[in-house]
C-alpha cells in the first residue's frame, strides 16, 4: 500500500505546531499503524529527519500508553486502541491525518505525545481502597455476589488511555472517572470511601481543566475497552448521594 | 543443523569424548579441568572467555528447618523505629508488580520513597500485560495443594536450578498476595456464590491460579499502582515518570543513589537514598522480538552490573509455545495466545513441505503430521513449555512450517527464507464442543488472533510458533533480595533467584507481588536499621564520575552521526541471540555468535545515527543507550550458555540430550547459579559459582513421554 500521511509536529510543549505531509511506500496490510509510523521514523532517520516521537509501550492493546487521533477519530477508525489498528482497516492511496490527543489538561510534550499525568492525580485523589499492606482479611471472609464482581470487573478494564477525553467535545474525563468509581463501587471492599471517593475525583477532575459532561457519549463510543456510558450515571448518583448526605 | 542423536557423554567419568559438536577430532579435556582455566582459546567450555573466580553464598537464609527459615528471618531482622523512619530514603526503580508494591508498603512503613518508571504513569509498567493468572497455595479446592505442593512444583518445574529457601518462602507467603489483592478491590474472577475462582495452569495437576479474565496482570498492577498513587496522596511517595535510571551511584561500596534522565527535558538528575530497589524487569528484548512491551530493557541492571553487581545465569531464557508468528520485517513485538489453547488446540504441520501453500482445510488427515501427539503420546500437545517450543522449531527447521516465508541469517550468516509457524487447528473442538462453547472459552483469544492476523481462528487453523517471554536470569541477590552490592536490592523479574531454569506459568506475578509486599519490606528494614548512612554530597566523586558517565555517554550516541538507525542494530542483535542462544544453543553456534555480537557492536559505536539534542524528548537516543546495554548482555548470554554444557529448562544445549532427543541434565556438574562478576570495559567476566543445595527436595530428572 501506499499512503499519504498528514503528521502533526511539534518540538516541544512551548512550540508552535504543524502539520507536514509524508509519503510511505509499501506498506503491508498486516503491519500495526504503529509499525507503519516504525517504517516511516527509519526512513525519516535515514534521510536526516528526526524521526517523529509517538507512544507506545505494550502494543498489545493493554497498557494505555499509545493514542492518536486517526483522521479525526480517537485510536482510527476501528474500536481498538491504536496499536492494534492494523493497516488493512485502510486502502491503497488514501490520505490519513495523524495528530495528537486534543485536550487542555492533555498537554503535547512532542509531536504526538502528550502528558496525560492529570489521570494519576485524579487517582491520587481518592481512586483506591486504603488498605495497608499485611492488614488484609482472608481474601474468602468477604463474598462479593458474582453480578457485582462482574460490573465491578467490566469497569476495571479501563486502560487509561485518555481516548475518551479526546473525543468529548468538552475534554471531560467522565467515562475514566466513571469506570473508576464504578469498579471500586461495586464491591463490598469499598463501601467505606464510596462517597468521599467521588467527591475528592471529580473535584480534582474540575481542577485539571477538564471539562464538564454533557451526555454526548462520544467517549463510550471511542473507548477501545467498551467502558459503557452508564458508568458516569453510577458516578452521578454517587456524586448526588454523596452532596445530599454532606449538605 | 545438529546432530540430534549426539550425546554428551557421562561427564562426571573423567574420561575423554569426541567432540561431537562440530565432527573434528579435538580431544575434551578430563573433566576434571573442565571448569579449571583452560589455555588460552582451548577451553571448550569457554575459560578462554572468561575467567573463574571465588564461590560465594547466600548468608542470610537462617539455619533450621526450611519451613522456620522465613519467620526466623522476619524476627531476626532490625527493627527501625517508627520515628525514625521518614529519615530514611529509598529508591525504587520500576513500577510493575514489584515496584509498586514494594513502594507502596514502604510508604506506608513510613520511609521517604523515591520511585522511577520510564512511561508516562506507573500504571503502564510491563506486568500489565500478563493474561494468565497468578499461582498461590489457598487450597480452597481442597485437592490437595499446600505450601509445600506449590514450593515442589516451583522447583521441579525450574529443572532444580533455583535456589530452595527463596521458592518455599515464596510459596509461603502467596495466600497472603490474594488476601491483600482482593482487599484492594482487585476483581478476580468469582464463582455465583461469591466466593474465589481458580484453574489449574501448565501441567500442575492442582487448581490454584487467581485470575481475572484474561487481564490478570492488568487487574494486580492496577490494585498496586492505585496503592502507591495513595501513598503519593499521603506524601510519603514521590513518582517520578519518564524518568529513566542510567547509572547507579555507589559510594563507600553502598549503593546511594542513581543518575536518571528526565526523558522529558532532557536534564541529568542525580537522587540519593540511603538504599536502591532494582524492580526494572527482565531484559528479554535482548532479541528484539519478543512478547515484552517495546521499552523493556536491561538498563539498570546493567549498569549496576558494571558497577559491581554480579549477573545470575543471564542465559535462562524462557520461550513460549503459542505465540502469533512474525509476519515480515516490519514485526516490532509478538504476541502472546495464552496457553489454555493447548487444552482443545491440536497442533500439527503438513507432512510434505510442498502442502505449506495449500489452504490448510483442504490438506487431508493422513497428509497431517500432528507431531506432539506423535513424540509424546502421553502429553501430547500438553507437554510443558520448552518441549512444545522446540518441536515446532524442529518441524520449521525441517521446512515444514506454514504461513508467510520470512527472511533470517542462518547459521552462515547467510540470509535465508524460513516458514515459521505450525498449525493449532480447533476444528475437531469445534465440531465436538460446538462453536458456542468453544467461542464461550477461548472468543477474547480468537479475536485477538484475527484482528492481528486477520484471519478467522473459527475457520481457518491459527498459527503459533514460540516466541521470547521471560528471562529467568537477573542480578544476583542473597536470601533477602540484596545484591552484591550493600544496600543494592532487586525484586520481580530483575533478579535471578526463584524460577531456575524455567519458569511455571503464573509464577512471575506471584514472585513480584510477594517480592514487593511482603519480602522487601521485612529484609530492607535490616539493612535501613544500620541508617540513616553518612549524607552524600553532590559534588562527591562518585556522584560526579556517575554523572560524567551519563553525558559522555549521551553526547557520544549524538556525535557518531553513522548511517544506521539505532532499530537496525538492535534488530540484527535479535537475530544473532534468535539463532544461535535461543531455543537451541551449540558450542561452535555460541562461539561464532560472540563473534558477531563483538563486530557488531563495535560497528554500532562507530556508525550509528541517533538524531536530535538531548534536551527534549528524543526517542532514538532512549533506545540507543538500552541498544547499547543489550549488546554487551548479549555476549555475556552468550558465554553463559557457552559454559553451562547441560540442557535445563529452556536452555537446550544440542550436544546434552538423550537419545530419544530430550534435554539431558547434568546435577554432578551444573548444579549450581552462575553468578558473572563485570571484567572491566575489554576485560573478560569472572565466574562465581553458588552450589544449589537441596535439603527439602530430592534432585530427579524430568521426563514427559
Ligand atoms: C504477554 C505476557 C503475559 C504474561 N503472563 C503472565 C501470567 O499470566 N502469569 C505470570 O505470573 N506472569 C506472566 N507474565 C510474566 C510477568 O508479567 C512479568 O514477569 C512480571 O510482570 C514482571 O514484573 P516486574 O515488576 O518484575 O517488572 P515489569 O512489570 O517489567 O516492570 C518494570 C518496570 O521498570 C521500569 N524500568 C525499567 N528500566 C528502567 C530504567 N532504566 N529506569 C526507570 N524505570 C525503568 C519500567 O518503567 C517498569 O515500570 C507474562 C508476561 C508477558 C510478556
Ligand atoms: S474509559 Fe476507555 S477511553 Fe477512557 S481512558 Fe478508559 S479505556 Fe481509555
Ligand atoms: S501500546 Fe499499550 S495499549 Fe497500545
Amino acid at each position: 500500500m501506499n499512503l499519504t500521511l498528514n503528521i502533526w509536529r511539534q518540538d516541544g510543549p512551548q512550540a508552535k505546531g504543524r502539520m507536514v505531509t509524508y509519503k510511505v511506500t509499501d506498506i503491508s496490510p498486516d503491519m500495526s499503524f504503529l509499525e507503519m509510523l516504525d517504517v516511516l521514523n527509519e526512513q525519516l532517520n535515514d534521510g536526516g529527519e528526526e524521526p517523529i516521537a509517538f507512544d507506545s509501550d505494550c502494543r498489545e492493546g493493554i497498557c494505555g500508553m499509545c493514542g492518536l487521533m486517526i483522521s479525526g477519530d480517537a485510536h482510527g477508525p476501528e474500536k481498538t486502541t491504536t496499536c492494534q489498528l492494523h493497516m488493512r482497516s485502510f486502502s491503497d492511496g488514501e490520505t490519513i491525518t495523524i495528530e495528537p490527543w486534543r485536550a487542555e489538561a492533555f498537554p503535547v510534550i512532542r509531536d504526538l505525545v502528550v502528558d496525560r499525568s492529570a489521570f494519576d492525580r485524579i487517582i491520587q485523589a481518592g481512586g483506591f481502597i486504603s488498605v495497608n499492606t499485611g492488614a488484609a482479611p482472608e481474601a474468602h471472609a468477604v463474598p462479593v455476589p458474582k453480578v457485582k464482581a462482574d460490573r465491578a470487573f467490566e469497569a476495571a478494564e479501563c486502560i487509561g488511555c485518555g481516548a475518551c477525553v479526546a473525543a468529548c467535545p468538552n475534554a471531560s474525563a467522565m467515562l475514566f472517572m466513571g469506570a473508576k468509581v464504578t469498579h471500586l463501587g461495586e464491591l463490598p471492599q469499598g463501601q467505606p470511601e464510596r462517597f468521599s471517593r467521588v467527591v475528592d475525583m471529580v473535584s480534582q477532575h474540575d481542577g485539571e481543566g477538564f471539562g464538564g459532561c454533557t451526555n454526548v457519549g462520544a467517549c463510550s463510543t471511542a473507548c477501545p475497552k467498551g467502558i459503557p456510558l452508564d458508568v458516569i450515571s453510577t458516578l452521578n448518583m454517587d456524586l448526588r448521594h454523596a452532596l445530599s448526605r454532606k449538605a | 543443523m545438529t546432530d540430534k542423536n549426539a550425546q554428551l557423554d557421562d561427564l562426571s567419568d573423567g574420561g575423554s569424548q569426541p567432540d561431537l559438536v562440530d565432527g573434528s577430532e579435538e580431544i575434551n579435556p578430563p573433566v576434571a579441568d573442565a571448569h579449571a582455566p583452560a589455555p588460552a582459546g582451548a577451553g571448550r567450555d569457554g575459560t578462554d572467555l572468561f575467567t573463574p573466580g571465588e564461590p560465594i553464598a547466600d548468608t542470610k537464609a537462617p539455619a533450621g528447618p526450611i519451613a522456620d527459615k522465613w519467620a526466623t528471618r522476619q524476627f531476626d531482622a532490625a527493627l527501625v523505629n517508627p520515628a525514625n523512619r521518614r529519615k530514611l530514603s529509598v529508591i525504587i526503580v520500576g513500577t510493575g508488580l514489584a515496584g509498586a508494591s514494594a513502594g507502596a508498603t514502604l510508604g506506608e512503613a513510613g520511609y521517604h520513597v523515591k520511585s522511577f518508571c520510564y512511561q508516562d504513569s506507573p500504571r503502564r509498567a510491563h506486568s500489565i500485560a500478563a493474561q494468565g493468572g497468578i499461582n498461590a497455595a489457598k487450597n480452597y479446592k481442597e485437592d490437595g495443594d499446600s505450601i509445600y505442593r506449590l514450593f515442589y512444583d516451583t522447583v521441579k518445574g525450574g529443572d532444580y536450578r533455583s535456589r530452595e529457601t527463596n521458592v518455599y518462602r515464596l510459596a509461603e507467603v502467596s495466600a497472603n498476595i490474594i488476601d491483600q489483592c482482593v482487599a484492594q478491590g482487585v476483581p478476580f474472577a468469582r464463582e455465583y456464590g461469591g466466593l474465589l475462582d481458580n484453574r489449574s495452569f501448565g501441567g500442575v495437576q492442582v487448581s490454584r491460579t487467581f485470575y481475572a479474565r484474561g487481564q490478570t496482570g492488568q487487574q494486580l498492577l492496577i490494585g498496586a499502582y492505585q496503592a502507591l498513587e495513595r501513598q503519593v496522596a499521603a506524601g510519603t511517595v514521590e513518582t517520578f515518570t519518564r524518568h529513566e535510571m542510567l547509572e547507579l551511584i555507589v559510594v563507600d561500596g553502598r549503593a546511594r543513589g542513581i543518575i536518571a534522565r528526565n526523558m522529558v527535558t532532557g536534564e541529568i538528575e542525580t537522587h540519593l537514598a540511603d538504599a536502591v530497589v532494582l524492580a526494572s524487569g527482565g531484559y528479554g528484548n535482548v532479541f528484539f522480538l519478543s512478547t515484552n512491551a517495546m521499552g523493556s530493557n536491561v538498563t539498570a541492571s546493567w549498569r549496576a552490573h558494571r558497577k559491581g553487581a554480579y549477573f545470575a545465569n543471564p542465559c535462562y531464557t524462557q520461550i513460549h509455545p503459542t505465540c502469533i508468528p512474525v509476519s515480515g520485517a516490519h514485526q516490532s513485538k509478538l504476541t502472546l495466545m495464552s496457553e489454555s489453547l493447548r487444552n482443545d488446540g491440536r497442533i500439527w504441520v503438513p507432512k510434505d513441505p510442498a502442502d505449506a501453500d495449500k489452504d490448510p482445510r483442504q490438506i487431508p488427515e493422513e497428509a497431517r503430521d500432528y507431531y506432539l501427539e506423535r513424540i509424546y503420546p502421553s502429553f501430547g500437545n500438553l507437554v510443558p513449555r520448552d518441549i512444545a517450543s522446540r518441536a515446532a522449531k524442529y518441524q520449521c527447521d525441517d521446512g515444514k512450517g506454514v504461513g508467510p516465508a520470512v527472511e533470517e541469517i542462518d547459521a552462515e550468516g547467510n540470509s535465508r527464507m524460513v516458514r515459521r509457524g505450525v498449525y493449532l487447528d480447533f476444528a475437531e473442538a469445534i465440531s465436538r464442543l460446538g462453536k458456542p462453547a468453544v467461542e464461550a472459552k477461548y472468543g477474547n483469544l480468537f479475536d485477538m488472533y484475527q484482528r492481528i492476523t486477520g484471519e478467522n481462528p473459527y475457520e481457518v487453523p491459527m498459527r503459533i510458533y514460540p516466541a521470547v517471554h521471560y528471562t529467568m536470569g537477573g542480578l544476583w541477590v542473597d536470601y533477602d533480595l540484596q545484591s552484591s552490592i550493600p544496600g543494592l536490592f532487586v525484586a520481580g523479574e530483575a533478579n535471578f533467584s526463584d524460577h531456575g531454569a524455567n519458569r511455571l506459568g503464573a509464577s512471575a506475578l506471584m514472585q513480584g507481588l510477594a517480592d514487593g509486599y511482603f519480602v522487601l519490606p521485612n529484609t530492607i528494614r535490616d539493612y535501613l536499621a544500620k541508617g540513616p548512612f553518612e549524607k552524600v554530597a553532590s559534588d562527591s566523586p562518585d556522584v560526579v564520575a556517575a554523572r560524567a558517565q551519563v553525558t559522555d555517554r549521551i553526547n557520544k550516541f549524538l556525535s557518531i552521526q553513522g548511517t544506521r538507525s539505532v532499530d537496525s542494530y538492535h534488530k540484527e542483535l535479535g537475530a544473532i541471540m534468535w539463532e544461535y542462544c535461543g531455543m537451541e544453543r551449540t558450542e561452535v553456534g555460541l562461539r561464532k555468535a560472540i563473534g558477531l555480537i563483538r563486530e557488531l557492536r563495535a560497528d554500532f559505536w562507530t556508525n550509528v545515527r541517533v538524531l536530535g539534542a538531548n534536551e527534549q524528548l528524543n526517542q532514538s537516543l532512549e533506545k540507543a543507550g538500552r541498544v547499547a546495554d543489550f549488546l554487551e548482555l548479549g555476549e555475556l548470554m552468550c558465554i553463559d550458555a557457552l559454559h553451562r554444557r547441560e540442557s535445563c529448562g529452556g536452555h537446550f544445549r544440542a550436544e546434552s540430550q538423550t537419545e530419544d532427543g530430550e534435554a539431558l541434565r547434568h546435577d554432578d556438574l551444573f548444579a549450581y547459579v552462575a553468578a558473572w562478576e563485570w571484567g572491566g570495559e575489554n576485560g573478560a567476566p569472572t565466574l562465581h559459582k553458588e552450589d544449589l543445595e537441596y535439603e527439602a527436595i530430592e534432585m530427579k530428572q524430568r521426563s514427559y513421554k
